[in-house]
C-alpha cells in the first residue's frame, strides 16, 4: 500500500517536473489573437491593406500597426467584429458597409487606358480609345482605379443583389 | 408493415387535400399575357432565341439549353406576338427581378407543324435523351433539375431500379394524384421510355396509401406490363423526398453527400414521366403543367391545367377568386413552398401549387426558447440534430452547424413542424446554407483574385525583365560603336603621325 502510494507519487511529481521543464524549452513564441484574427480576415491574401497576405496583416494588427479597417474585402463588418476583438474603436466613417466593386461610366471613358495599368488583378480589359470595362468576378474593389483615372468615371457600388446571391436573412432572435 | 419500421423521423401533417381532389382537372384558357422566365430550373438561365416583336406559334422553341451546363430550354405555350425580354418579379420570397420573354398571345393557339415519328420506344437510348432535353422537360416535382441530364447520366451509371414518386407527401397538394388518376396510361409509357433511356431493370412506382383511387387508376394502367410495379407506400410526410423513398421501396439508404444513382435507383416524378410521353408521343415540349390551387382564401379549391407563364393572379381570378385577404400565398407546398410577396408572378415549371392560406392555417406564433426536448430530433427524416445545428446557426457558427450535418439536411420543416418552442429552424438552416454558399463564393472569388495578382506580378517581372534586357543589349552596342569610333579616330591619329613622321623623315634626309 505505502510502495503503491509513494511510486504513483514519485511518478506524478516527476512526470510534472518532466512536463513544466519542457513548457519551458519547446515554448512556442506566439500570440494566440494573431491566429484568431487571422481566421476573421477573409483569408483571399488580396494584398489590399499593404502586407503581404492575411497573416501579415493580422500581426500588425495585433502590433497596433494597421487598423481593423485596413481590410475592403471585409468591409464594415469586419471592422467592427476586429475592433470589437481588439478592444479599439474603429473609425468606420471612411468605410463602405459591404464588399464594392468598380464601374465604369461608359459615356465618360475616353480610353485612355490608365485604370487597367493600375488593377493589381487585371479586373479591368481596354485598348486605347475603347471604352474600358470591369469584371466584376475579378475586381476586390481596392479603388486604385478610381484614383488613375482622369476623367473621375469610375466609382465604387456594392455588389448588385440577384437571385443568386440573395440570402436568407437571420431569423429574429427568440 | 415492415417498410414501416424503416422510415426514420417524419411527421403526419393534417392532408387537406380533398377539397381539391372533388371535381376533375380543369384546363383553363390562354391568359392575356405570359411571362416565361428564363431560368425556372435548377441552373444557368437559357439563352433566348427570339426577338421583340417576333411571332411565335404553340411549341415554338424561345431559349436554347446552353451546351454542357446545367440547363433547360423554353417553349411557347401558345401563339403570339414577343413583347419584350427582360426583366420581371420573379416567383421567389425576396420578389428580385429575374430575366423573362413576354409574350401577348393572339388567341389563335397555332402550333407549328410537327413531322411524323416513329414508334419512340424503338429510338435509342441516347436519342430519348435528346429529344427529351429538346423538349426542355425538368423534374416536375419542385426540384426542376433538367430532366435529360439524369437520363443521361442515369445511362452512364447502374441503374437497376426505375422509381417513380408518387407520393406527394405535402399537405395541399393534390396534382399528381389527379394526374395519376386522370392520365396514368401516360404515365406509365413515359415511364416505360424513361426505363429504356437509362437501361433499368424495372420500375415501381411509390404512391402513398391515403391515395386509393391514384392507386387503383396505376395497377390497371400498369397490369400490361410485367416488370412495372405499383406499391403503396406509408403516409408520412417527407416520404415525396428521393432519399425517403428509396429507403422505404428499397430498403437502402442513400450515403451522405452521395446520389440515388450510388444505390442502383433513379427516382422521376410522375409529372414528369407524363411530360416525357407527352413530348415523344404528342410532339408537345414542357409547355403546361397541373397546378394545385387551394387554401383556406381560395372559393373553389381544384386542380388546373395551366399554361406556364401564366400570371398566378390571373390564375385566382379563374378559380372564383380569392374569399378574403390571404395571410400568406405559397407557390409549391405549404412546407417546402416558397412565400410568395405577390401575385404578379408568373407560373412556373416547378409551380405544384397555389396556396392561398388564412391566419388559422399558418403558425404565427411567436418563438421561445429551446427547451431541449429532443422532438426535432425524432423527427428529423435525416437523422440529424437539429437543435444543435440551430444553436449553431444562431451563434454565427456555421462551421459548427455544418458538422452537425447541415450538408445533409433536406429542409423538409418537419423538425419546424413538431417545435413546441415554435422555433423557425429551418429559416436558421436556410440562413446559415446561405451564409456558407456566400462564403464559398467569396473563398473562390479570393482564390481567383489572388492567382490574377501573381500572374500580373509574373507579367511584370518579365515585362521589366525584357526592359533591361533590351537596354543592355543597346548600351552594349552604344558602347561598341563609340569603342569603334575610338579606335578608328586613333588609327587615323596614328596614321597621321606616321605619315607626318615619315615625311620629316624625307624632308630631313
Amino acid at each position: 500500500m505505502v510502495t503503491a502510494v509513494a511510486v504513483l507519487t514519485l511518478l506524478g511529481l516527476a512526470l510534472g517536473f518532466l512536463l513544466g521543464y519542457a513548457d519551458k524549452i519547446f515554448a512556442v513564441e506566439e500570440n494566440p489573437i494573431v491566429k484568431e484574427v487571422e481566421s476573421m480576415l477573409p483569408g483571399t491574401h488580396c494584398g489590399q491593406c499593404g502586407f503581404p497576405g492575411c497573416s501579415g496583416a493580422a500581426q500588425a494588427m495585433v502590433d497596433g500597426e494597421a487598423e481593423v479597417t485596413c481590410c475592403p474585402p471585409g468591409g464594415r463588418a469586419l471592422a467592427q467584429q476586429l475592433a470589437e476583438k481588439l478592444g479599439v474603436d474603429a473609425d468606420l466613417s471612411g468605410m463602405a458597409s459591404e464588399p464594392m466593386t468598380a464601374t465604369i461610366e461608359e459615356s465618360l471613358c475616353t480610353g485612355c487606358c490608365r485604370c487597367y495599368r493600375v488593377c493589381p488583378t487585371d479586373a479591368i480589359m481596354g485598348a486605347n480609345k475603347q471604352i474600358h470595362v470591369v469584371f466584376a468576378d475579378a475586381c476586390t474593389g481596392c479603388g486604385k482605379c478610381v484614383d488613375a483615372c482622369p476623367e473621375d468615371c469610375i466609382g465604387m457600388h456594392p455588389e448588385q443583389e440577384t437571385l443568386d446571391n440573395w440570402q436568407w436573412p437571420k431569423p429574429a432572435a427568440a | 408493415m415492415f417498410n414501416k419500421l424503416k422510415i426514420r423521423g417524419g411527421v403526419h401533417a393534417e392532408e387537406r387535400k380533398e377539397q381539391s381532389t372533388c371535381q376533375p382537372v380543369r384546363k383553363l384558357g390562354i391568359p392575356p399575357l405570359l411571362n416565361l422566365p428564363l431560368r425556372q430550373h435548377a441552373g444557368k438561365p437559357a439563352q433566348p432565341v427570339v426577338k421583340v416583336g417576333q411571332q411565335v406559334k404553340k411549341g415554338e422553341l424561345l431559349a436554347t439549353s446552353t451546351g454542357d451546363d446545367v440547363c433547360a430550354s423554353l417553349h411557347a405555350p401558345t401563339s403570339g406576338t414577343v413583347t419584350a425580354v427582360g426583366e420581371i418579379t420573379a416567383p421567389h420570397p425576396s420578389s428580385l427581378t429575374t430575366q423573362a420573354i413576354t409574350i401577348e398571345p393572339d388567341g389563335l393557339d397555332e402550333s407549328v407543324p410537327v413531322e411524323p415519328l416513329a414508334d419512340p420506344m424503338t429510338l435509342e437510348p441516347g436519342e430519348i435523351a435528346d429529344r427529351v432535353d429538346q423538349a426542355g422537360i425538368v423534374g416536375l416535382g419542385g426540384a426542376t433539375f433538367p430532366a435529360a441530364l439524369k437520363l443521361k447520366s442515369g445511362a452512364r451509371q447502374k441503374i437497376d431500379t426505375l422509381i417513380l414518386n408518387g407520393s406527394e407527401c405535402e399537405p395541399y397538394l393534390t396534382c399528381d394524384d389527379m394526374l395519376m388518376r386522370e392520365r396514368a396510361e401516360g404515365i406509365i409509357s413515359g415511364a416505360r421510355l424513361i426505363q429504356r433511356a437509362v437501361g433499368a431493370r424495372r420500375i415501381v412506382a411509390g404512391i402513398e396509401d391515403n391515395k386509393p383511387e391514384a392507386i387503383a387508376a396505376m395497377q390497371a394502367a400498369a397490369a400490361n406490363y410485367d416488370d412495372v410495379t405499383i406499391q403503396a407506400i406509408p403516409t408520412r410526410y417527407p416520404m415525396g423526398s428521393a432519399k425517403q423513398l428509396i429507403q422505404a421501396i428499397m430498403g437502402k439508404e442513400v450515403p451522405a453527400g452521395g446520389r440515388s444513382s450510388d444505390v442502383g435507383a433513379l427516382v422521376h416524378n410522375v409529372a414528369t414521366a407524363f411530360a416525357v410521353h407527352q413530348a415523344l408521343y404528342e410532339h408537345q415540349p414542357l409547355i403546361s403543367r397541373l397546378v394545385t390551387v387551394s387554401g383556406a382564401c381560395i372559393e373553389a379549391p381544384q386542380n388546373v391545367e395551366v399554361l406556364l407563364g401564366t400570371p398566378v393572379s390571373w390564375l385566382l381570378e379563374q378559380c372564383g377568386g380569392l374569399t378574403e385577404d390571404p395571410a400568406r400565398i405559397v407557390m409549391g407546398g405549404p412546407m417546402m413552398g416558397q412565400i410568395l410577396r405577390t401575385a404578379d408572378v408568373p407560373i412556373t415549371k416547378g409551380a405544384s401549387g397555389i396556396l392561398a392560406l388564412a391566419t388559422p392555417e399558418i403558425s404565427k406564433n411567436e418563438a421561445s426558447p429551446c427547451i431541449r426536448c429532443g422532438s426535432c430530433v425524432s423527427a428529423c427524416p435525416m437523422g440529424l440534430v437539429p437543435l444543435e445545428m440551430a444553436r449553431h446557426a444562431k451563434g454565427d457558427d456555421f462551421d459548427g452547424a455544418k458538422e452537425f450535418g447541415l450538408r445533409d439536411c433536406i429542409l423538409c420543416g418537419s423538425c419546424a413542424y413538431v417545435c413546441p418552442s415554435h422555433i423557425p429552424l429551418v429559416h436558421y438552416f436556410q440562413f446559415a446554407k446561405g451564409e456558407l454558399s456566400a462564403k464559398r463564393v467569396q473563398e473562390r472569388k479570393g482564390e481567383l483574385t489572388k492567382s490574377l495578382s501573381e500572374a500580373r506580378k509574373a507579367r511584370l517581372e518579365r515585362e521589366a525583365e525584357e526592359k533591361a534586357r533590351l537596354k543592355a543589349e543597346k548600351a552594349a552596342k552604344a558602347k561598341a560603336a563609340k569603342e569603334a569610333k575610338a579606335r578608328a579616330k586613333a588609327e587615323k591619329e596614328a596614321k597621321a603621325k606616321q605619315e607626318a613622321e615619315q615625311a620629316s623623315e624625307e624632308s630631313g634626309s
